[in-house]
Parts: C-alpha cells; sequence; structure tokens
C-alpha cells in the first residue's frame, strides 16, 4: 500500500546509479592505467599516487570543516580527482609538489567554485596545468628504466623513430597513467560498458585529431605517425577520463559533439603548431571554458515547442 | 586637521584602492612579480595623485566643465612625463623593468577617479591628503602582492634571498601572470575576511561607494563608464 500511494515531489522513478557508485566505476576502470604504472615506473609512483589521493581527500575535509559545510567525502570524487591527478604526473616529481597539486585541484579548482558539480573546469587537469606551470622542470623529466630521455611525443616531433608496438603496451617514458593505451582502454571499455561514459565525446575527439593531422600534420598519409600520435601523451586518458567528466563537459549531445571537435582540434593546433609536444591537458580545460558557451547554442527544442518567431524590429 | 587624518584612512584602509575599490588593476597585475617593482610603480603613483590632486584642486574653479576630462588628461601627463624623466636619470633599472608601465600611469584609474570624485571638489589640503591616503593604499597594495609573489615565485624578500635554493624549488607560477590573478584573489579574500570579523566585532568598516554599492553619483569613472543602472543614468 505505501508503495503505491507515495507522495513526494518529482522525480519520481529513480535509477541505482549515484555519484559514488559511478565515482566508484571510474576508480575500478582506472585501476589497469595505474597498476601498469607502478609496475613500469617503480614504487615511487605508488608513493605519488597515494600521496595525491591523501592529499585531495584530506583538502576536501579540511576545507567542508572550516566553511562549516557537509563532508561530501563519501562522493569518493576526491579520490578520482586525486587519482587522475597522479596518473598525470611524471614518475619522479618530489612527493610535496604533488601535494600542492592536490590541494590546488581540490581547494581552488573545486571547492571555491562551490565543489563537485559547480567546478568551471576539471579539477585534476587544471592542477596539472599549475604544477606544469609552477615547477616547469619538475614536470616535464620524464625517466623511464632509469634513464632521462624524451617522450615518444617529444621523439616523434623531432622527426625520431618511435616503436608504435611499445607505446601500445605502454613501455615508453610519460606520466604515470598515460603510457599504457591497452590498460586506458580496458578501462574505458569497462566504463562504455557500465554505462557511465559514450563514445560520443572522445570519438569526435579522436577523429578531428586524426583528420586535423592529416591535413595539417606535415605527414599525409603515414599511419605509423598517426598511430603514434593518438598513442602518445595524454590523448587517450584525456579523451576517455577527463573530456567525459560530466561537469565539466557539454549534456546537450550536438554540445558533446561540439565539444569533441574543439577537443581535437585545440589538441591538433598544441601539438602540430605549439611550443610543445603535448598540449592536451590546456585542450581540455580550454574547452571546459568553453562549455556554458556551447551549452547555451545547443539547448534542445523541448517536445511541441515551436520556433519562436522572429520579432519585428 | 582631524579630515586630513580621515583621508589618510580612507585611502589606506577603508578605500584601499587595490582591495577594496578595485582600481588600477592592469599595473596591479603587470608589475607586482616583486616587491621592489609594486613600490617603485606604487610610490611613482603617489607622487603623480598628490601632485594631480594639488594641481586639479588649485584649478578647479578655472577648468570649464565641458572639458575637464582633456584638462585633467594634459596635467596628469605632464607630471607623469616629469616623473618618467626623473626615473630614468636616478632609477634607471627600476624604470626599465617597469616599462611601459610608467607611461601608462596618465591613465590609470586611481588618478582620474580621485580627480573627478575628490580634488574637483574639494579645497587644496585635504586633496594632497586625499593623494597621500590613496597612493600609500595603493603602495601597500602592490608591495603586499609583489612580497607574496617574490617570497613564492623566487624565495626572495626585496631582491634579498630568504629561502635557499639548496631545498626550495621556486614556484614559478608565482612570477607569472597566473599567479597575479591567483594572490590578488587571496588577498582580496584576506581583506574582505577582516571585513567581516570587525562587522561582527560591531565596528563595521563602512561600505565603499562606487561600483560595488551601484552609487553612481560618487564614482570617479562615472562619466566614461557605461554599465551604469538605468536609473542612475537618467539622473545624469
Amino acid at each position: 500500500m505505501s508503495d503505491l500511494y507515495h507522495v513526494s515531489s518529482s522525480p519520481h522513478v529513480r535509477d541505482k546509479d549515484t555519484t559514488s557508485r559511478i565515482m566508484l566505476y571510474v576508480i575500478i576502470a582506472l585501476l589497469p592505467a595505474s597498476i601498469f604504472g607502478i609496475v613500469n615506473f617503480g614504487l615511487h609512483a605508488l608513493v605519488l599516487i597515494l600521496v595525491t589521493i591523501a592529499s585531495c581527500v584530506a583538502s576536501e575535509w579540511i576545507f567542508e570543516k572550516i566553511v562549516h559545510k557537509k563532508s561530501t567525502l563519501n562522493d569518493l570524487s576526491a579520490v578520482v580527482t586525486g587519482l587522475l591527478l597522479a596518473l598525470n604526473l611524471p614518475p619522479t616529481l618530489p612527493w610535496w609538489e604533488a601535494v600542492i597539486g592536490g590541494v590546488f585541484a581540490i581547494v581552488i579548482v573545486k571547492m571555491l567554485f562551490g565543489g563537485l558539480g559547480q567546478n568551471f573546469m576539471n579539477p585534476a587537469l587544471g592542477a596539472r596545468c599549475f604544477l606544469l606551470i609552477a615547477f616547469a622542470a619538475d614536470m616535464t623529466k620524464f625517466t623511464f628504466d632509469g634513464v632521462t630521455g624524451a617522450t615518444p611525443l617529444a621523439q616523434l616531433r623531432n622527426g625520431e623513430e618511435v616503436n608504435v608496438m611499445d607505446m601500445l603496451i605502454g613501455r615508453t617514458a610519460g606520466t604515470i597513467g598515460e603510457t599504457s593505451v591497452i590498460c586506458i582502454l580496458i578501462g574505458a571499455i569497462f566504463l562504455i560498458l557500465m554505462g557511465v561514459i559514450d563514445l560520443r565525446i572522445p570519438g569526435t575527439y579522436i577523429i578531428t585529431f586524426v583528420i586535423f593531422l592529416l591535413l595539417f600534420g606535415g605527414h599525409g598519409f603515414d599511419w605509423n605517425y598517426i598511430v603514434a600520435e593518438l598513442c602518445g601523451g595524454g590523448l587517450m586518458l584525456g579523451a576517455f577520463f577527463m573530456a567525459t567528466d560530466y561537469v565539466t563537459s557539454p549534456i546537450t549531445p550536438k554540445g558533446q559533439i561540439i565539444f569533441g571537435i574543439c577537443l581535437g582540434v585545440l589538441t591538433g593546433l598544441f601539438r602540430v603548431f605549439g611550443a610543445n609536444a603535448e598540449g592536451v591537458s590546456f585542450a581540455i580545460i580550454l574547452s571546459n571554458v568553453l562549455v556554458p558557451i556551447i551549452e547555451k547554442f545547443t539547448v534542445p527544442k523541448a517536445f511541441g515547442q515551436v520556433k519562436e518567431a522572429k520579432k519585428n524590429e | 586637521m582631524n579630515k586630513n587624518v580621515e583621508r589618510l584612512y580612507n585611502g589606506i584602509i577603508k578605500e584601499n584602492p587595490t582591495f577594496v575599490l578595485m582600481l588600477g588593476m592592469c599595473p596591479t597585475l603587470a608589475v607586482t612579480s616583486s616587491a621592489i617593482n609594486g613600490l617603485g610603480m606604487g610610490l611613482s603613483t603617489t607622487v603623480v595623485l598628490i601632485l594631480s590632486n594639488l594641481l586639479i584642486s588649485a584649478f578647479r574653479k578655472v577648468i570649464p566643465n565641458g572639458v575637464r576630462m582633456p584638462a585633467y588628461i594634459v596635467i596628469v601627463a605632464s607630471l607623469v612625463t616629469v616623473v618618467q624623466f626623473i626615473m630614468e636619470a636616478y632609477t634607471p633599472s627600476l624604470s626599465a623593468s617597469l616599462g611601459v608601465y610608467i607611461p601608462l600611469i596618465v591613465v590609470n584609474c586611481i588618478i582620474l577617479g580621485r580627480a573627478e570624485s575628490y580634488a574637483s571638489k574639494n579645497p587644496i589640503v585635504p586633496s594632497i591628503f586625499d593623494g597621500i591616503g590613496m597612493g600609500l593604499g595603493f603602495t601597500v597594495g602592490l608591495t603586499s602582492i609583489g612580497l607574496v609573489r617574490e617570497f613564492l615565485g623566487a624565495g626572495q624578500l626585496f631582491g634579498f634571498q630568504v629561502l635557499s635554493l639548496d631545498w626550495f624549488t621556486p614556484i614559478t607560477i608565482f612570477v607569472m601572470a597566473p599567479g597575479a590573478f591567483l594572490v590578488l584573489a587571496f588577498l582580496v579574500a584576506g581583506m574582505n575576511i577582516i571585513r567581516k570579523k570587525m562587522e561582527a566585532k560591531g565596528k563595521p568598516l563602512p561600505a565603499p561607494s562606487g561600483c560595488l554599492t551601484g552609487d553612481c553619483a560618487s564614482c570617479g569613472q562615472s562619466a566614461m563608464c557605461t554599465g551604469k543602472k538605468p536609473e542612475s543614468a537618467k539622473t545624469e
């Protein structure tokens, strides 16, 4: 009886998905890449991951204590932010710089703008860009197998040969979580199967980027070059895990496609014409900032709505 | 004399141009990469501000209302040229590091704002003190932003290495443009916390006038402002 006559305001039909459940899926999806990163780069990568997560969780807890807000630690979003940030850090970064990154991500990018759901850019990427500008030397020092060397992307930019197979598996220099394309794709497929993300943003992103490379990359139809560009740097991690962030991507389907095109073009511009070999994180946070404008112009028509006649001037 | 002290207090604390009125943001963000630069910019602006307030107040009955803006600009530009030449002669390195921002003092909002809203309506002595107060307020603002940025971004205070580079990695973002916005935002937030605390104690700092309250009549930029509310525009 009580079920039948339950009176409440809408929504009346509830899904079992909650914020913490989705965040948990994202964490599970990131595990293969994290574990590969730890195996690939050694114990310091594990330390960095733990320290970054701890820093994010602690700063969220302390901030909410100070401003007397209800604790939102249970939604696990701080853990996801910390994990994503750690996966975007080079494995040799001093731990205290990672702590600063975590505090910046949570306090400045997320909490000061109103907490989860209000942040205007992806907190993990905002913090990564902050660290990249703040500690440029440490953030661009990539060590693999004890040798400090260029990332495959930088080698590619200098016209050197790269081994695409190594890049797929992840046996290359890079940030902790970005090197192994296979591990990232395993996580991405898991997220797609669980319905957490769809292919609209990553798909348009990657297709636009490939078209941009074909047109302006200067290598023509050199598939080796294109696959290497796709697998190199943070593109895969960014496309599947950061561009698809619910808060900082458009909610309208048309808007998501425009967002993906923006990402592809910006990444292409940064990588081909920019000063650095990598540009995914800047492309994503720049597109994040464009999201309100994109959404404004792609508001879908409600059922039965007639286009408003132009007013006579 | 009490009124003059009130002017000083008003400029440095109550209506601090940097932290409360938010005027002159362009030099505030651009030149404060070190405390010395902030101090130099603040003091040169103060000198121009005192002299321009003095002259504009002295000529306030002579200048026709219709051409007051060009007249103010001529006065301020002459003073800035003098200051620029003096700085080039005696502090060439500071002059080089402040660069184009010294000539740009001509169009500094604070100077035109004080000319329009205070010096053109008040006698000479209070106008001078208004210039001192506002100028020192600006200097305090710029120097404190410069101090924080220099300390975090280079580990230095007024050019002296206080944090040894052996263990300190400079957070270079703070001497670059984004750091200026971050530090300014945090200092303004700190200022607002102090205001709130004083209000809670029953000693409220009077609210600033101008754009923050929608009171266009007392605002120096009123003549040029395009973002006014319709009601106040009608009364112009």
